[in-house]
């Protein structure tokens, strides 16, 4: 199986990355398919998948409100923000 | 060629818990921006979700009233995008294991039932809320909704017009309220639905390409818009063209939909099982105890109102779609209230005068004991129809007993056959002529005369009694 370079444009893409035509070449991608590829011809018999890697189930919490954080320290982190928001570029789909 | 159109929804519905899904934040509507929000819902590193109880609880609930099987070993998963409003950059939902799957819910077209599929219900969390400025080029973000917990709902693709997709929806909205799990507020955003809608030729059992649509949120609006999109693809197809499979944008405000995106922008959401939370295991006893939680559905609700309690198919309709008001009516049946007297007043003048007052049903004043004493003091003959129409307005005024407004305002109607006969008597001796006018057969005369009594008591006289008591004279002259 191989991956055509547009193919691999769009995958960056999803992962808002921006690669260029060089970077994109040098990108051994075949490679790591190849490396997939090995792993799924393992022989698992009647393994059933792996959802979690630890073996407990059921870790619940009761539906109690607790205080939540202060406005202003919340919007510490956020490189801008505005009218208690935090600001991002325009963005409408 | 005529087409059929093949219609499935995508319901998603915010779910009434107390909490957020993965963290102890309040889950309100309508709070000041960013107040209800962790270091949890806001995505930040290093952070863990915790999943709410009541979450998994609330969707086997809605699992279970709409017919569905439930996954006894079910998991979470990441969905991956980048949108502002998700801070993760991944929204935690569920793919390959969701809770419920393999259900039905019954509708009612016209008369006609109709079973629709459910394929899946599974849990996930809201994302957050993007207000974007009208002049300026950016947006501010509001996370109190996000990781607001919402179940997803979806439907097989058996609607086939967009009257059953809105009745699809109003029975779904119904079920999800009755079973108290949300409170479905289109308005707020608390109930919204994505569209699938393809076209086939009629007679083919072949699905056609399909279009989605997205921002559907009133029941009038998703019919419109699937009007408007089997509009849009019937044009196309019967002008020879192809249906791409792409997603669409409803504007309920222009009435139209636009090209949101192309089959070959579609996300690839790279799914994968969320490593920061442990798998479900659903036991037969917990799936009982929530079983034991679900009341009488509306159906079944409305086949005993129209059986047992003999009420016509239409005010059983308007009873059951208004859950408080079905409430209201039980509680009037348990204490003995008559079904017939309750659906009138119900359905009739108690509906109208919420309508007219842009109240809810929930606002009412009075119980259902004060509605049962009206009906009783009507129908025993202590006060007229006219005169309980009264008293039911002061009703939504005063927190006083019916009784204590008849007596208020003077409306008990004289039922006392001494007092009646005193004015029947003197009415009847006005008006000799009316015995003969009788006699020839004019029975007219009797009305008159029952006129005139009501008159002379200023219309508290009771006029069944009346009425008896003149006939009684006037056939004793016409026999004598």
């Amino acid at each position: 199986m191989s991956v055509t370079k547009e193919e691999l444009r769009h995958i960056a893409s999803l992962s808002r990355l921006k690669l260029t035509d060089e970077e994109l070449d040098a990108l051994n991608i075949e490679a790591v398919i190849e490396f997939a590829r090995e792993l799924s011809e393992v022989d698992t018999g009647d393994e059933s998948p792996t959802n979690h890697i630890s073996d407990i189930h059921n870790v619940f919490r009761e539906d109690e409100v607790k205080p939540s954080f202060d406005r202003d320290d919340i919007l510490k982190n956020a490189p801008a923000k505005a009218r208690g928001c935090v600001l991002v570029p325009k963005v409408v789909e | 060629m005529n087409y059929e159109s093949v219609i499935g929804l995508e319901v998603h519905a915010e779910l009434s818990t107390n909490t957020k899904i993965y963290c102890s934040c309040k889950n309100e509507f309508g709070l000041d921006v960013n107040t209800s929000c962790c270091p949890v819902c806001m995505g930040m590193p290093g952070t863990l979700p915790v999943l709410n109880k009541k979450v998994v609880e609330y969707a086997i609930k809605a699992g279970l009233a709409l017919n569905c099987d439930i996954t006894r070993a079910s998991k979470q998963d990441r969905k991956n995008y980048f949108y502002p409003d998700l801070p993760k950059a991944y929204q935690i939902s569920q793919f390959d294991l969701p809770l419920c799957t393999n259900g039905y819910l019954d509708i009612d077209v016209g008369g006609e039932k109709k079973r629709i599929g459910i394929t899946r219900i599974h849990i996930e969390e809201d994302a957050g809320k993007l207000i974007h400025s009208v002049m300026g080029d950016e947006s501010y973000v509001d996370f109190n909704r996000c990781g607001v917990p919402l179940i997803e709902i979806v439907s097989e693709p058996d609607l086939r017009s967009a009257e059953e997709a809105r009745v699809y929806l109003e029975t779904l909205k119904s079920v999800l309220q009755y079973i108290e799990v949300s409170d479905c507020k289109m308005e707020e955003g608390s109930l919204r639905c994505d569209i699938n809608v393809s076209l086939r030729p009629e007679g083919s059992d072949k699905f056609g390409t399909r279009s989605e649509m997205k921002n559907v949120s009133t029941f009038s609006g998703t019919q419109r818009a699937i009007e408007y999109e089997i509009g849009r693809q019937t044009e196309i197809l019967s002008n020879g063209g192809v249906i791409e499979q792409e997603t669409r944008r409803w504007d309920d405000g222009k009435g139209e939909n636009v090209l949101l995106r192309s089959k070959e922008e579609a996300h690839d959401y790279r799914y994968f099982p969320e490593p920061d939370l442990v798998p479900m295991i659903i036991s037969e006893e917990w799936i009982e105890e929530i079983r034991k939680e679900i009341p009488e559905m509306p159906d079944k609700k409305k086949a005993r109102y129209t059986g047992e309690l003999g009420l016509g198919d239409y005010e059983a309709g308007i009873i059951v779609g208004n859950k408080s008001m079905a409430r209201f009516f039980d509680r009037c049946i348990e204490l003995g209230g008559d079904a017939k007297q309750t659906a009138n007043w119900l359905q009739g003048d108690i509906m109208k005068y919420v309508k007219d007052n842009d109240i809810s049903f929930d606002d009412v004043p009075f119980t259902p004991e004060s509605l049962n004493e009206l009906s009783k003091i009507t129908s025993d003959g202590t006060i007229s129809i006219t005169a309980a129409k009264k008293v039911l307005a002061r009703m939504f005024e005063t927190n006083d007993s019916p009784a204590k407004i008849v007596d208020e305002l003077g409306l008990a109607q004289i039922s006392d056959t001494s007092a009646i006969e005193a004015m029947v008597n003197g009415v009847l001796e006005a008006n000799p002529q009316s015995f003969e006018d009788y006699k020839n057969g004019k029975t007219r005369a009797l009305g008159f005369l029952v006129g005139m009594v009501m008159k002379e008591s200023k219309g508290k006289g009771n006029p069944q009694i009346i009425n008896k008591m003149i006939l009684d004279k006037l056939e004793a002259y016409k026999n004598s």
